[in-house]
């Protein structure tokens, strides 16, 4: 149990919320918070890279861009434009389980920035000669980010390929060359119906807003776009491994080999407490100077430049349901140290299952992490696309104020369990072989 | 029939900050900041270090990486621990003109953090071992680092914009690192590390006069006045022709131009900022607009006002697909060409004033973004009032000061560039459209 002084420390956030569903089914979250003039507004879409047909590979990514082309009521450039001159910035991004639409703007031009969203909501301007623009955009954005980069896409792009079976966990989200290519109009008009219907999203303003008067203006600009049936979601889950695998991946430009291991771990919404014990898990492995894979592999036997433990495929542990993942990775300048670095790895998961952790471990790792959870909500901006986020994939955007206290909650002994799941047997290795190495 | 996109409300004004300034008796100059939102507090020392002593730059690397490896009988892990468990972080960073000392933590534990911070400024260990680790991982850092197109590019413009100057140096030579030793860090750290002259900013939910209190109080014991040696002054970079540096198979060229520009305090300076966004410094921009939105030649292009204590300059950088090298090169001469030639339009610095007022309040309204401005302000003699002043000089600055600072700015002829790429393949098409060197 956690000591009651531990409990007494930690600060939590209060926000006050309020919740809406429209009559087409859009669910709304609304987070006043008048102590600066500015807004943030969130469109999620429940629907992300695992969601894209085979042969389609990249193409919920290549929709986020589409749906900045133009939409009902905006020619192409408009969408940037009303944004950019009203004093605002936006984007979008496409994750494993869901796409994101947001701006953050000075409050003044909040109707204005609901009516953008609403307008690509009703319809986006899908055309031959925007879709051909957009495929050389995202053509160059993967350039940019894989191709043409040391560790590319090392290794959220190869390591779903060992550690998952099926298409939707272990394809490529940013899509091959040739399936992006052969994608078209009719894929991307398909996309949108499906998807893309207000029953589908979540739509979360926060910030300077006056309640009622704001539910007035999302009724005035959602409130007409045609309810449409609500895709039904195919439960994505996947099993522990039952036997170790390893791949390697060649990189032409990587100076210095690095590895990424990786491990299945639960449904993180059905299992939250779990979930929230292997976050502090990853915390107590890689946070700081002080942390266990930073003293082992860094500090005492000079086995690697770096070493990072995280939850969830991209780095954010609540950004993902049914499958989530557990991953370890590394830099180092000895290509012939993999062994040595798998086994202080297993020794020190062991090492805290058998004999738990220090007195104060817990507190100290899970004291900061309350704080970083508490550092990301004072943008605008963030808050509300974690309320949008958690409304959307946890059902519960309240869920935001009490994760410290459910962090507070978590025992000793259940980040042992967690540590102990972790077994050689159940990880999939990913090794990156340097073909820049001199 | 288009429904019209809803107009602007009236604005809202922002809160005032309180804020409390002293300069001590050491000579640190100490400026905190009421602001809450979050139960934090941001921290921001700021050091001048910058030298022309060749043996500097691999000195102070090593010193920035070292320094919180220990401090007044506390380890290495000992120090992370306490950092920690207040809920907070310390990191330490350099370029040529400053080292950075950055933190964040629990509102309540700030005196705390400050007397961790005390004893590295004061009784930093360097321990050998310490520093040999971190010379190690930083030479595999550096490879890593130089093994990327968009470092390669830099290093390379760095060198023909400021010559022999200090500032052509952003990373040190794996050479000088390698030679390094942990007693030349600890007289480095004796000679530099010193409070007068530095600015320590505090920003977050507390009473800015009793942090000054805590400030003094945990500081005491830091005194005295860094070593400074002569600075070369910065002369006027050349022009001439585009360097071509052979980076074989990659399939982006990564084109860099920079040129001269003004400071923050320069009368001219509004009308460079908002000629900079009607350019390519925001999405909205001239040369966005052209190569991605109408060519799809780059995921995206971006120029920028970079701000150094002796000097400021314009920077261009963007990543295009190899086989559009040369088109994208002549599209961006075109566009240099013609804001540097013809006078930009009213909507244009309409637009861009709105998006520059809205951003610069954006980036300003968390207690880390407004920190972080404020730090780099107080690096060339600037506060709160410049923020705070900054909307009106935008808003008083017209089309006619913009299209001469466009004019005096962005001519492509004062410009000098390089660009990183497949030589065999892009040359010839460079070498079609002017001058260019191996």
């Amino acid at each position: 149990m956690p000591s009651s002084a531990t409990l007494a420390k930690l600060p939590a956030p209060s926000f006050e919320l309020v919740q809406h569903t429209l009559d087409n089914g859009l669910r709304v979250v609304l987070a006043p918070d008048r102590s600066a003039p500015v807004v943030g507004i969130a469109v999620l879409y429940d629907v992300g890279m695992r969601s894209e047909p085979e042969g389609r590979t990249g193409f919920a990514h290549l929709f986020e861009h589409l749906m900045f082309q133009g939409s009902a009521n905006l020619e192409k450039l408009e969408h940037f434009r009303y944004v950019q001159s009203s004093g605002g910035m936006f984007n979008g991004s496409t994750h494993l389980d869901y796409t994101n639409y947001f701006e953050a703007l000075p409050s003044n031009a909040l109707e204005r920035g609901l009516f953008l969203e609403a307008d690509r909501m009703l319809s986006p301007r899908i055309t031959e000669e925007n879709l051909a623009n957009q495929l050389d955009v995202v053509k160059n954005e993967i350039r940019v980010n894989v191709l043409n980069r040391p560790y590319g896409g090392f290794p959220w792009i190869y390591l779903p390929a060992v550690l998952f079976d099926s298409f939707a966990n272990s394809h490529n989200g940013y899509g091959g060359f040739e399936d992006l290519e052969s994608a078209s109009v009719g894929d991307a008009k398909d996309f949108f119906n499906r998807y893309y219907a207000p029953a589908n999203a979540v739509l979360a303003v926060a910030g300077d807003l006056a309640v009622d008067e704001t539910l007035e203006l999302i009724e005035h600009h959602f409130g007409p776009i045609t309810k449409r049936r609500k895709p039904r979601r195919p439960n994505f889950g996947e099993p522990p491994l039952d036997g170790e695998r390893r791949e390697r991946h060649d990189d032409a430009q990587a100076p210095m080999p690095a590895v990424a291991i990786g491990y299945r771990v639960g449904d993180p919404v059905r299992g939250l407490s779990g979930h929230l014990a292997m976050l502090l898990l990853a915390e107590v492995l890689s946070d700081g100077d002080a942390s266990r894979l930073q003293q082992r592999l860094v500090q005492r036997d000079h086995l690697v430049t770096d070493v990072s433990a995280y939850l969830g495929e991209f780095g954010d542990p609540f950004d993902e349901r049914d499958p989530s993942a557990f991953t370890i990775t590394a830099h180092y300048p000895d290509a012939r140290s993999l062994d040595a670095i798998l086994a202080a790895v297993d020794e020190e998961l062991d090492r805290i299952a058998t004999d738990g952790l220090e007195p104060g471990e817990l507190d100290r790792v899970r004291t900061r992490l309350v704080s970083v959870l508490m550092r990301e909500l004072d943008s605008v901006l963030n808050r509300t696309l974690e309320f949008a986020k958690f409304e959307l994939i946890y059902g519960r955007a309240d869920l935001v104020a009490e994760l410290p206290g459910r962090l507070a909650a978590v025992s000793e002994g259940a980040i042992r369990k967690a540590a102990a799941t972790l077994r050689p047997d159940r990880r999939a290795v990913l090794e990156l072989v340097a073909g820049g190495a001199q | 029939m288009t429904t019209p996109v809803p107009e602007l409300t009236k604005p809202r004004k922002a809160r005032k900050l309180s804020l409390a300034e002293r300069t001590l008796d050491s000579g640190l100059r100490v400026v905190a900041v009421r602001k809450p939102g979050v139960p934090l507090a941001e921290v921001r020392l700021r050091v001048p270090t910058l030298s022309a002593r060749p043996t500097h730059p691999a000195r102070i690397s090593l010193l920035s990486d070292a320094m919180l490896t220990g401090a007044a009988g506390l380890d290495r892990s000992g120090l992370a621990a306490s950092v920690q468990a207040l809920g907070g972080d310390l990191s330490v960073s350099v370029d040529a003109d400053r080292l950075l000392v950055g933190g964040n933590v629990l509102a309540t534990n700030l005196p705390a953090l400050l007397q961790l911070i005390a004893s590295v400024l004061i009784e930093p260990t360097y321990a050998a071992r310490e520093v040999a680790t971190e010379r190690d991982r930083l030479l595999e850092r550096l490879t890593i680092a130089r093994s990327r197109p968009g470092v390669i590019a830099s290093e390379a413009l760095g060198l023909r914009i400021w010559g022999r100057h200090p500032y052509a140096v952003d990373l040190p030579q794996p050479e000088a690192v390698a030679a390094t030793t942990a007693a030349q860090v600890r007289r480095l750290h004796d000679e530099l590390i010193r409070p007068d002259g530095a600015t320590l900013v505090i920003v977050g939910d507390l009473s800015p006069n009793r942090a000054l209190g805590q400030v003094e109080k945990a500081l005491a014991g830091w005194t005295g006045a860094p070593l400074t040696g002569r600075v070369p002054a910065l002369s006027a970079s050349p022009a001439g022709p585009l360097l071509i540096v052979d980076r074989p198979g990659s399939v982006q060229s990564s084109l860099r131009l920079g040129g001269e520009a003004v400071p923050r305090s320069d009368p001219r300076y509004p009308a460079l900022q908002l000629a900079n966004l009607i350019f390519g410094g925001y999405f909205s921009s001239r040369w966005t607009e052209n190569i991605r939105e109408d060519k799809g030649y780059t995921y995206g292009p971006h120029s920028r006002i970079d701000h150094h204590v002796l000097g400021s300059t314009l920077m261009f950088d963007v990543e295009v697909a190899t086989e559009v090298t040369a088109p994208a090169v002549l599209e961006t001469r075109y566009e240099l060409g013609r804001i540097a030639s013809l006078p930009v339009t009213e909507s244009e610095v309409a637009a861009v004033r709105q998006y520059a007022i809205g951003t610069l309040a954006l980036g300003t309204a968390t207690q880390a973004g407004l920190a972080s401005n404020l730090s780099a302000l107080a690096g060339v003699g600037l506060g709160l009032d410049w923020i705070l002043e900054h909307p009106a000089r935008l808003t008083a600055t017209g089309v006619d000061d913009v299209s001469a600072a466009a004019a005096e700015f962005f001519a492509p002829a004062r410009l000098t560039g390089v660009v990183v790429g497949d030589a065999e393949r892009i040359a010839e098409p460079l070498a079609a459209l002017g001058d260019v060197e191996r």
